[in-house]
C-alpha cells in the first residue's frame, strides 16, 4: 500500500494519496474511530448523524470522509462540492447512485435526513440548509401498487 | 459468491431472523421501482433480499464440457483484463486455440475473489487498514467463494482437468445450532431438534385436519389413507397420529442420554419442543436452507483452499499475466483495442497494451470509473448495477471445542446475531489441537456495520457475539482475520446485484460484444456471485469473440 501511495503522489493524485498516506504513513495504525452500533433485525438503531456515519458511511467513504483509491475510488465526502445540494446528497443515500446501493431500505426518512445533515456540516463541509425527514420522504417513489 | 450464493435465497439463507420476514415471501420477482415503493412503506431489508431470490433460481449450469474453439486466425491477439476465474479461463482456452494472449491484473496475485488467506498472508484494505493473517500452518479461510455445488459443472471440470483435489464441504449439519437471541432465552437449539419437531407438529396438525374431514374436498378417500400413512412416517407420529415423546421421536431428534454398552447408560428419551414455542421462535425459517438448489448436498471444496483452482489455471498461463497493472482507459477502433494502464509499483506515465480483441472481466464497480470507448447501451449497463458488500471473519482457536465439546463436525450454525453464521471447518475433523472456523459471514446491514469497523474491531465483535453461542470463545480464541468486501481495493464490493428490472433493461447490453470489446465475470452471468457464473460468462464471451475473429479474418 505504501508503494502504491508513493505512486499516486508521483502521479499527482494528491487527494487520494493524502488519504492513503494518512492511513499508512510510518506504519502507524489508521485512526481508530469508535465503532458504531449494530442493527436491530435489519434496522439501523442509531438516530444521530455521527453514529450513523460511523456505523455505515465510513465503511466506504472512510473515517475521515476522504474516500479511498484502489483499482477505482470511493469519492471523498470531505470538501465535496456536490454536497452543496442537500437533495442530491439525500437522493444518493436513499436511492443509491451508480454502483452504490440504496440505503432507504434500512434507514428511516429521519435517519437519512440526520446523516445527510451531519455529513454536510462536518468534514470541511459548511452547508447549513438542513434537509428534513419530510423532504426525504418526498424523494421516495410514491406510486401505489 | 461467489461469496455466495447470495443471491439466491438470501432471504432464506442469510436470514437475519424470522422477524424480518414480512408476509410477502414468495414474490421472487421485484423491480427496482417496486422495491423502492415497498421501502417507502417500510417493509425493510427483507424486501431487498427477496428481490434477489429470483437470481438464485438460475437452473443447472449449461456447461457442456471442455470448450473447443478450433484454431485462432493467424496472429490474432486478445487482451484480457483481470486474472480472476473469468480471465484465467479465457487466457487458458484462448491460448490453447492459438491466440496471442496478455492478461493485465491489478493485484499482485491471480485469482481475484477466488482467494484464500493463510498464515503469513498480508492484506491491506481500502483506507490502508493492514492485516497479517496469524493462522498456524495448514489453516485458512476463503474470504470469497468457498463451496462448489454439484451442479456447477464448469468449476468442477476445471478442477478435474487441472488435477485439483476436492473434498466434501459440509453445508448441513443436524447437530449444528440454529439460534435466535430472542427465543429460548437465547439458548442455541440443535438443528435436529427444530427439524424433527417442526415436521412432527405439522404432520400432527395435518393428520388432525385430515381426520376431521377438513381436507375432504381436496383429497379422495383412498388418497386420504395414503396421506395419513405418509404423515405418520414423515412426522414420526404415534398410533393416534399424534407427535408425542417416544422411542421413535428420540430416534429422529436424538436422546437426552444416548444408549450405552454393557452396564453403561440407559437411554433417556428427549422431549419435543412445544408447537407454540417452536412457531414463535422463528427458528423453523432455517429449515429450508439445505433445500436450496445451490446448497443441496453434495457440495465440494478444494483441499487446502478455494484459490487452488485459480492458481492451477494461472500456472499454465503465468508467462502471459502481468500483475500490478491498474487499467485507466480502454479504447478501440476498427483495427483493434488499446488499453492504457499504470504499473502500480512504478506509477509513471500510463503504459499501453494493444490487441485485436479485449475481454474485460473488471468488476462493474471498477469499470464504471474507467474511461471506456463503448456505445451508450453498454456504458449505461455498467453503471446500472449496484454492488453489495459482505464480511467474512476467520478465527483461530486453541482447540476444536465445537467438535470436542459440542460434537459439531463441519456445517453451519445460523443465528440472528450480526455474525449471522458460524461455519465449522470441513477439514481436519476430529483431530487434536487448534482449529480455524469462519466466525462471521455477514450480509445486509450487519455487513455495512462490520465494514465500517477496523479489522481488529470486527474480530473483537465476532468473538463477542460468537461467545453467546459458544461460551468457549473468549478462553480459546487466539487470532483472527476479517475481510469486508466493500473495502476490497480490487472490487469495491462483493458482487453485482441485479434487480429484475435492471436485468431486463441492461443485461443483454452488458453481455453483447461492443466492437472489439466483450465483458465477462460473475456480473455478466445469470449465476451472480458464483464462480460458475464467471466461468460460463467467460466461455460464452470467448466463443463469440472467436466467431467474430474468424469472420473478420475470412473477410480480410
Amino acid at each position: 500500500m505504501k508503494m502504491y501511495t508513493h505512486a499516486l503522489i508521483r502521479r499527482g493524485l494528491a487527494l487520494a494519496a493524502l488519504a492513503l498516506a494518512a492511513a499508512s504513513a510510518a506504519d502507524e495504525p489508521p485512526p481508530m474511530s469508535p465503532p458504531g452500533t449494530f442493527n436491530d433485525f435489519g434496522r439501523f438503531v442509531a438516530q444521530d448523524g455521527a453514529t450513523l456515519f460511523r456505523s455505515v458511511c465510513q465503511g466506504c467513504h472512510m473515517p475521515d470522509a476522504r474516500g479511498a483509491q484502489g483499482a477505482a475510488a470511493y469519492p471523498a465526502l470531505a470538501g465535496n462540492p456536490r454536497l452543496a445540494s442537500a437533495t442530491y446528497t439525500a437522493t444518493t443515500v436513499a436511492l443509491g447512485r451508480g454502483n452504490m446501493p440504496p440505503f432507504s431500505f434500512m434507514m428511516t426518512d429521519e435517519q437519512v435526513a440526520t446523516v445527510v445533515n451531519y455529513v454536510r456540516t462536518h468534514f470541511d463541509n459548511h452547508y447549513d440548509d438542513a434537509i428534513t425527514a419530510a423532504d426525504v420522504h418526498g424523494l421516495r417513489p410514491q406510486d401505489k401498487p | 459468491m461467489y461469496c455466495l450464493p447470495i443471491l439466491g435465497i438470501l432471504a432464506r439463507r442469510y436470514r437475519i431472523g424470522a422477524e424480518q420476514m414480512p408476509g410477502n415471501v414468495g414474490d421472487p420477482s421485484i423491480s427496482r421501482r417496486e422495491l423502492l415503493r415497498r421501502i417507502g412503506q417500510g417493509a425493510g431489508a427483507a424486501v431487498l433480499y427477496q428481490s434477489m431470490t429470483a437470481l438464485g433460481l438460475a437452473g443447472e449450469s449449461d456447461y457442456s464440457g471442455a470448450i473447443d474453439l478450433g484454431a485462432a486466425p493467424r496472429d490474432a491477439s486478445v487482451l484480457i483484463l483481470g486474472a480472476g476465474m473469468a480471465g484465467l479461463v479465457a487466457a487458458y482456452e484462448l491460448g490453447r486455440a492459438g491466440y496471442k494472449v496478455k492478461v493485465l491484473e491489478y493485484n499482485e496475485r491471480a485469482g481475484g475473489r477466488s482467494w484464500t488467506l493463510r498464515g503469513g498472508d498480508e492484506y491491506t484494505e481500502l483506507g490502508g487498514f493492514r492485516q497479517r493473517c496469524e493462522f498456524d500452518p495448514g489453516f485458512y479461510i476463503n474470504p470469497g467463494p468457498w463451496r462448489l455445488p454439484y451442479h456447477h459443472h464448469g468449476m468442477l471440470d476445471y478442477a478435474k482437468r487441472f488435477k485439483v483435489a476436492l473434498e466434501p464441504f459440509v453445508q448441513t449439519n443436524f447437530n449444528a445450532f440454529v439460534h435466535s437471541s430472542k427465543a429460548f432465552g437465547g439458548k442455541p437449539q440443535r438443528f435436529r431438534h427444530i427439524h424433527a419437531d417442526y415436521h412432527g407438529h405439522v404432520a400432527d396438525l395435518l393428520a388432525k385436519a385430515t381426520n376431521r374431514g377438513a381436507l375432504d374436498a381436496d383429497v379422495t378417500r383412498e388418497d386420504r389413507e395414503k396421506l395419513l400413512e405418509s404423515l405418520r412416517a414423515w412426522g414420526v407420529l404415534d398410533k393416534d397420529y399424534r407427535y408425542r415423546m417416544s422411542q421413535q421421536t428420540s430416534d429422529t431428534r436424538g436422546y437426552d442420554v444416548d444408549p450405552g454398552g454393557g452396564l453403561g447408560s440407559v437411554p433417556k428419551l428427549s422431549s419435543p419442543i412445544e408447537l407454540r414455542d417452536l412457531l414463535q421462535s422463528g427458528l423453523w425459517s432455517y429449515l429450508t436452507t439445505p433445500l436450496d438448489y445451490d446448497l443441496n448436498p453434495s457440495l465440494l471444496q478444494p483441499v487446502g483452499g478455494m484459490d487452488r483452482i485459480a492458481q492451477a489455471i494461472y500456472r499454465e498461463v503465468a508467462q502471459n499475466v502481468q500483475f500490478g497493472a491498474r487499467v485507466v482507459g480502454i479504447d478501440q477502433d476498427d483495427h483493434g483495442v488499446s488499453v492504457r494502464y499504470v504499473d502500480t509499483k512504478r506509477g509513471d506515465t500510463p503504459l499501453v497494451a494493444k490487441a485485436d480483441w479485449c475481454l474485460c472481466t473488471i468488476p462493474l464497480s471498477i469499470l464504471s470509473q474507467i474511461e471506456l470507448k463503448v456505445g451508450a447501451a453498454m456504458h449505461d449497463a455498467i453503471r446500472a448495477v449496484m454492488y453489495l458488500g459482505s464480511v467474512k471473519i476467520g478465527l483461530q482457536f486453541k482447540r476444536r471445542f465445537w467438535e470436542e465439546d459440542d460434537r459439531i463436525y463441519g456445517g453451519i450454525t445460523y443465528t440472528d446475531l450480526p455474525i449471522q453464521q458460524i461455519a465449522y471447518p470441513s477439514m481436519g475433523q476430529n483431530t487434536s489441537g487448534k482449529g480455524v472456523l469462519l466466525g462471521a459471514y455477514a450480509w445486509g446491514n450487519s455487513a455495512f456495520e462490520f465494514t465500517a469497523m477496523t479489522p481488529e474491531q470486527r474480530v473483537r465483535k465476532a468473538v463477542e457475539f460468537g461467545a453467546q453461542i459458544h461460551p468457549q470463545y473468549p478462553v480459546e480464541f487466539e487470532n483472527g482475520v476479517a475481510v469486508a468486501w466493500h473495502r476490497s481495493p480490487f472490487t469495491l464490493g462483493c458482487f453485482a446485484l441485479w434487480l429484475d428490472d435492471v436485468r431486463a433493461q441492461h443485461y443483454e447490453n452488458l453481455c453483447r460484444i461492443d466492437g472489439r470489446i466483450a465483458l465477462a465475470g460473475e456480473h455478466a452471468s445469470r449465476l451472480p456471485a458464483w464462480q460458475e457464473g464467471a466461468v460460463l460468462s467467460s466461455l460464452d464471451a470467448i466463443r463469440r469473440i472467436h466467431a467474430r475473429a474468424i469472420a473478420k479474418a475470412g473477410a480480410a
